[in-house]
Order: structure tokens, then sequence, then C-alpha cells
């Protein structure tokens, strides 16, 4: 018999560093600069929504792995950890911990465990949460608090695209200047205010290609296009484009959300349909749509095309005979 | 100029530099060579001697099989001490004979050569290969006479002499082209006589220049092109190179004869100006031996059949903690259980480094960077999953069949599920029901 063993695996023997909590703890960092903004306009709602997320999210995923005999390491993957900190970033302010900690609990165990964990749901975790108590929760889920920094004191204060869509907001004139969408001092859900925050983790994000660049590109894109025809023909009633990828959901939609791999396209084609999906959904829900926000449903909405897009844009086998259709 | 190249296909490190400027040396014959009568693809030879038998460096002692098959020849001269089984760098025991080297060397006297092989016809050529049981030496080991036979209603035009080496490590194809340019360039004229091309490129990745302008330099400008080709993994796959330097397209299942063109590895192309020169059949090959797991990294000309334990004690012998030995370059190469094994004629390289404890394996999450990178279009992650799941036709209907294996899709998965493990073992259970359907 030889005299020495060794490891025997089947090749390559060269791994690329990059690892599945790396890209995971690398969306985390990404949402830094919009947690932190969130936590300097809504000060002690946004502690107590993130640390209430985190902890639910954390707990359901715990028990999940050991009712499903998996791995406890698996918790340390990042993924409901960045399903937390999401979900609390698209709560509103004013939102009770308890429903907050009911939504984790739906969007962990509904939205993703129930599928098998990681890698195998079909919707974005955190948007199932939020859809759920949308739906059961909805005056609780519709009521905003102005930021810290504006000193009103109202019980009746609506975020920009609500005052879009109820207040007529461009014929009034008290259409929300785009400087304060752009900072983010305006009423909103805990993280989607703050456009330069959020913009700011999102170049990481496509500096280390964590996220694949058409989905945000086409999402808004196609938003652009489809506002900005409105606005071209009628100015005094539609809001600029500008506007409307600033405003509301798009910006954490585009960036951290419609981008999750897992419930994303894996073909460049496909990404792309899905990317214009998103972006013309949004648009009819704001412009035609009875809510003034319509990134989660239309995210939700492409989610379900993935696995037909994945299974209809293959791409083209090197040596294929180029399809004759 | 513009640098050619493919779509797709990734960047690992190249951990070239310990070996890069090391000039090939002669490694020592051993005491003791043990020939595998199966080295390469195909069916094994049928040994032509026996136990107790003599034996002079250069003799056949196992005769080609059938078409797809080679000859293999002696190494040393001596003793035949047996025709049994022994470990072979492939997994399986494979019938090898033993022979004790006397260490004279004493050359078979049937070995001759050719002083103007540019004479001969293109039969002549693709005999004189045949007898001298010429493989790939790129590390598939096809058999070369049968490469160079092209059908007789598939025209050939091109020659493509591939020195791309995109294997990381390995710099043994890069010291043939800094040390023999001329052998290799006058082993790909008679590839080019033997198949009826009119025309030759030679492809060098960009990461050795130095090789690439002493080819400019030495290469005949009407008939040989010489083409720097980006350095990417898999640059010097088969369909790869085609596709860089010609945009042609192998199809799918299909052989570079499909498209006119035959693709020879710069070593074989060496081996094929030896064996017509000389007469010097295929029994020793240029190797590299490196990775951070051999005291003193090298290239060498080592005898077919030498122990990997006498390559590796020439070069400084293992570092202490190595627990992973491979032949070959780290993308392709198979991982070795035993330094017993012997250099055959597919031993590109002979690898020693301390593995890190395999990371821990994730559920797919669809980030689809097996698809980005996979220099064949395929989606490795779907084949992956029906394989899996006992969904073999599924799997064929998405190409499983026309992977290469360079396992570009699982060098870049962040989740470490073994990619081209599964894929292997769909083509695998794919070949062996199709061989029971037709049987």
């Amino acid at each position: 018999m030889p005299n020495s063993m060794y490891i025997i695996q089947s090749s390559p023997h060269f791994k690329d560093r990059d690892s599945v909590p790396k890209i995971m703890y690398t969306v985390v960092i990404a949402l830094l600069p919009a947690m932190l903004a969130s936590l300097y306009f809504f000060r002690f709602r946004a502690v107590g929504l993130y640390v209430s997320c985190l902890v639910a999210c954390l707990a359901t995923e715990a028990l999940f792995l050991w009712i499903r005999k998996k791995p406890i390491q698996s918790l340390g993957d990042g993924s409901a950890v960045i399903t937390a900190l999401l979900l609390a970033m698209i709560l509103p302010p004013a939102l009770s911990l308890e429903l907050a900690v009911i939504g984790s609990v739906v969007a962990v165990a509904i939205g993703k465990q129930v599928f098998g964990g990681l890698g195998h749901n079909i919707f974005n975790p955190a948007l199932v949460g939020r859809a759920f108590l949308q739906t059961a929760f909805p005056v609780a889920m519709t009521t905003w608090l102005p930021p810290a920094t504006l000193s009103v004191d109202t019980a009746t204060f609506a975020t920009p695209l609500g005052n879009l869509k109820f207040q007529e907001a461009v014929a009034q004139g008290v259409l929300t200047p785009l400087k304060d969408l752009f900072w983010g001092n305006i009423g909103g859900c805990l993280g989607e205010t703050s456009a330069i925050a959020l913009l700011l983790g999102a170049l990481l994000l496509l500096y280390k290609k964590t996220i694949d660049w058409r989905i945000p590109v086409g999402i808004i894109l196609v938003l652009s296009a489809f506002t900005g025809a409105f606005w071209l023909a009628n100015p005094d009633k539609y809001a600029s484009p500008v506007f409307h990828v600033l405003a509301g959901g798009l910006l954490i939609g585009a960036f951290y959300m419609a981008t999750d791999m897992v419930t994303s396209p894996i073909t460049p084609k496909g990404t792309w349909i899905y990317a214009l999906g998103i972006g013309l959904i949004v648009g009819l829900v704001r412009l035609f749509g009875g809510f003034p926000e319509g990134v989660m449903y239309s995210i939700l909405f492409m989610n379900t095309f993935v696995p037909l897009l994945n299974r209809f844009f293959r791409p083209r086998i090197l040596g294929e005979r180029r399809a004759v259709s | 100029m513009r640098v050619k190249t493919f779509p797709h296909g990734i960047h690992p490190p190249e951990h070239k530099n310990p070996t890069a400027e090391k000039k090939l040396e002669i490694l020592p014959p051993p005491e003791k060579v043990f020939i595998p009568l199966h080295q390469h693809f195909g069916s094994p030879a049928e040994p032509l001697i026996k136990k107790g038998e003599e034996v002079l460096v250069g003799q056949k002692i196992g005769e080609a099989s059938s078409l797809f098959s080679a000859s293999v020849h002696s190494s040393v001269s001596g003793k035949a001490l047996s025709v049994d089984g022994h470990h072979h760098p492939l997994g399986k025991p494979v019938l090898t004979v033993a022979i004790a080297n006397d260490g004279e060397d004493r050359l078979h006297p049937g070995l001759t050569g050719t002083d103007d092989p540019f004479s001969l016809n293109p039969d002549q050529i693709r005999q004189k290969v045949k007898e001298s049981g010429i493989v790939g030496l790129g590390g598939a080991a096809f058999p070369t006479a049968v490469k160079i036979t092209p059908p007789k209603d598939k025209p050939i035009d091109t020659v493509i002499i591939n020195g791309c080496e995109c294997e990381p490590i390995l710099t043994a194809d890069y010291r043939l082209m800094m040390e023999y340019p001329d052998d290799i360039l006058k082993g790909a004229e008679l590839v080019r006589i033997a198949t009826g091309a009119d025309r030759i490129l030679v492809g060098i990745e960009d990461n050795k220049k130095k090789a690439f302008d002493l080819f400019e330099e030495k290469a005949a400008p009407d008939m040989i092109e010489v083409f720097l080709v980006k350095t990417k993994y898999p640059q010097g796959a088969e369909k790869n190179l085609i596709y860089a330097l010609l945009g042609r397209e192998v199809p799918r299942g299909g052989l570079p004869f499909d498209v006119g063109v035959v693709v020879q590895n710069v070593g074989t192309a060496k081996a094929i100006w030896d064996a017509l020169k000389d007469g010097k059949p295929l029994y020793e090959r240029a190797l590299t031996v490196s990775g951070n797991g051999i005291k003193e990294p090298k290239n060498l000309i080592a005898r077919i059949g030498t122990p990997f334990q006498a390559v590796t004690a020439f070069c400084g012998g293992l570092e202490e903690d190595v627990n992973t030995v491979v032949m070959g370059g780290p993308m392709m190469g198979l991982s070795q259980w035993s330094l017993e094994v012997p250099v055959i004629k597919g031993t590109s390289g002979i690898l020693a480094w301390v593995a890190p404890k395999p990371a821990m394996e994730f559920s797919c999450i669809r980030c689809g960077r097996c698809i980005d990178h996979c220099p064949m279009g395929l989606v490795p992650t779907q084949l992956m999953k029906h394989v899996k799941y006992d969904q073999l036709s599924e799997a064929e209907n998405w190409g499983v069949l026309d992977c290469v294996e360079c396992g570009s899709c699982q060098y870049s998965c962040p989740a470490k599920i073994p990619l081209v493990h599964w894929i292997r073992l769909g083509k695998n259970q794919i070949m062996t029901l199709k061989r029971k359907k037709s049987a």
C-alpha cells in the first residue's frame, strides 16, 4: 500500500475567495449609510425598529434551522440580518414594535424558510413581511411620522408620494422639493427617505459587483421614460421623472430589493425583462393606481416570473445554432 | 495589435513566477519506471513484452489496440520486472510494465529518423506519429495520429498551435516555447502538411510576451501568424481558442475538424518533430513541478513512468504539511492520493500544496456567476440541480454534455457548490445510459 495519503477532491482546486456570507455582509455594509440616515431622521423610533426586526428575524431563522435539522452555523450567513434590516427600513417609523416583530416572523418563516431556506425562496422575504403587514394592518402601515429634523406637529403628515397622489401636489404647487428628497428630510419609511445615503451604498454594491447593474439601471430607465412621457405631456399635472426616481421606495427597491440574487433572474436577458417589468408597474401604480407607491408590489409581482424567465432566456451555448423562430 | 480572446472565462491567480524563468532540467531516469499501457484517451495498448525480457530505450512495449489508442514505449533500458496492475494517476489500477533501469540508456536500434521530414507525404507523417505513440500533451492525451487525420469530407484550412498554457502555476509549455521554438514551428509545419491546411496560427497568452516575441522573430511570415491572446482562463481550451483566433464556433458535439481546424499543443508539435526527425518515440515530456508544497519548484523533462516520488525528491521534496498532490494544473488537474503513481504522457505538472479546510457549502443563491463565467454558455447551477434530482434528460437538454469541465463555474461559485463534480456525474450517467441503449 502507498505510504502516504493525500486529500482527493474533484477539480478545480482553486476557488475564488468570495462566499455567500461575504456577499451578504457586503450588502449589510452598503446599507449602513441609509441606516445612519434613518437614525438621524427618526432617532429612537429607528433604534427600536432595527432591534426588534433583528431579534425577531434571527430568532425565527434559528428556530426554523432547528426544526429543519439544519446546521445552526447557517445563521451566520447574513441572509437573516439583511432581511431584518431591509424590513425595518421599509416600515413606517411610527409602527409599533409588536407589528415589526410580527412582520419579521412572517418575512423569515413564510417568506423564506417554508420554501427551504436561503436560495429557495421565490419572493423577497422582507417584502413578504411588509406585504403581510400592509394587508393586515393597513392603517398602521400608512401612518407617517415627520422626521425629527422637521419641527412639525401634525397627525396628518404625508409622504411626498402621498401628497402627489391625494393632494394634487403638482397642481397645488406643494410638491416636495427635490433637494429634500435627495437628502431625506421628508416623511416615509424608515430607511427609504435619504436618496444620497442609498446611492452611496449602491456605489459599493456596483463596484463590488455584488448586484447586477442591469436591474437598477433598467428599473430607473423605464420608470423615467414612463413618468417622463407624462410629465412632458402635462407638467402641470404630473411630477418629473427625477422626482419619481428619488421619491418613495424606488431607490431602496431598485438597488437593494429587486437585486436580491435569489429572487431575480440569472441570465442577462431575463434580468432586463424583469427590470423592465418592475419599472413599468411602479410607474403604472404611481400614476394610475389606488396606492401612492407601487415598488413593493411590482417587485413581488415580477419575482413570480423569475423561474419562467430563467427557463425562457437560457444563454446560447457555444456552437449552438441560433434559434430559428 | 489587438489581443484576441473569447467571451466569459475567469482570472484565477497565476502563480507562474516560481518557475517561469527556470530552464527545463533533465530529470535523471529513476532506478525503476512504471509505464502504464493506458495513458491516453481511448482503449489501452496491448503488452508486447513479458516479465524478465530485456528492453531498450524507445522500444515499443505496448501496441495500439485500436484506432483510438496509442502505442507505449520504454523510457529506459533494462529488464522488465513485471507486467501487472499498478497505481495510476487516473485513479484505477492499470496494466503497467515495471522496468529496472540498468542506467545505460541503450537506444533501440530501430529508432530511425528522416533527413528531410518535410519531404514526407501526409500518410507517412501520420504513420510515424502513430508509431511513436504521440498523444496530445496539453493534458487530454488524445491520440495525435487521429487528430491529424481529418475525414475526407472535412477540409482543413488552419492549424492552430496552442501556446496559451492558461492553467495557473504551469510553465512547462512556456519553457518549451522559449527553449525549442524551432522544433515547435517545424512540428507545426509537419502537422500542416499532414492535414493539408494552408496556414498555421500560433496563440500565446499575453502573460508570455517573451515567447510571443521569440515566435514572431522565428516564424516564417508567409505561412505562420503569431497572435497574442488575452491571459484568461480557459483561453487554451480548444473550442475557445478557435473562437478567439478565427471567430469560428465548433458546433455542439462536434470537433475542430467541423470548422476546418486542427489544434495542437506546443509540446505535441515538438514531439512530432522529434519523432519525424530523430525517430524518437514519446518516452519523455516536459512538466512543471510547483505549488507552495514543493521545496524547489522546477521545470523538468521527465521519463514517462518515473514515480512522482522520484520527481518530487529531485525538487527538494515536499513541505511537511502538504495534504494535496495534483497531476496537471490547479483548474483541471487530478488530485492524487499517493506519490507512487508514475508520470504519464498527460502529466503536464505535479503540484503540491496545503489545501485549506473546505469552506462550508451553501444552497445556490442564484447569483448567476457560474453563467457569467462559463466559456461554453451553459447554466451550471441548473445542470447541477437536474443531475442532483436525477433529471438526466433535462440535464442533457440544458447542454450538460457540452461542458468541458474547465471549472470556471466552481471557481467563481460563492456558495462553494461542487458544480463540476455534479456535472461530471451527470455526463457519466448519461453516457452509461447511451452505451446501454446502443448495446
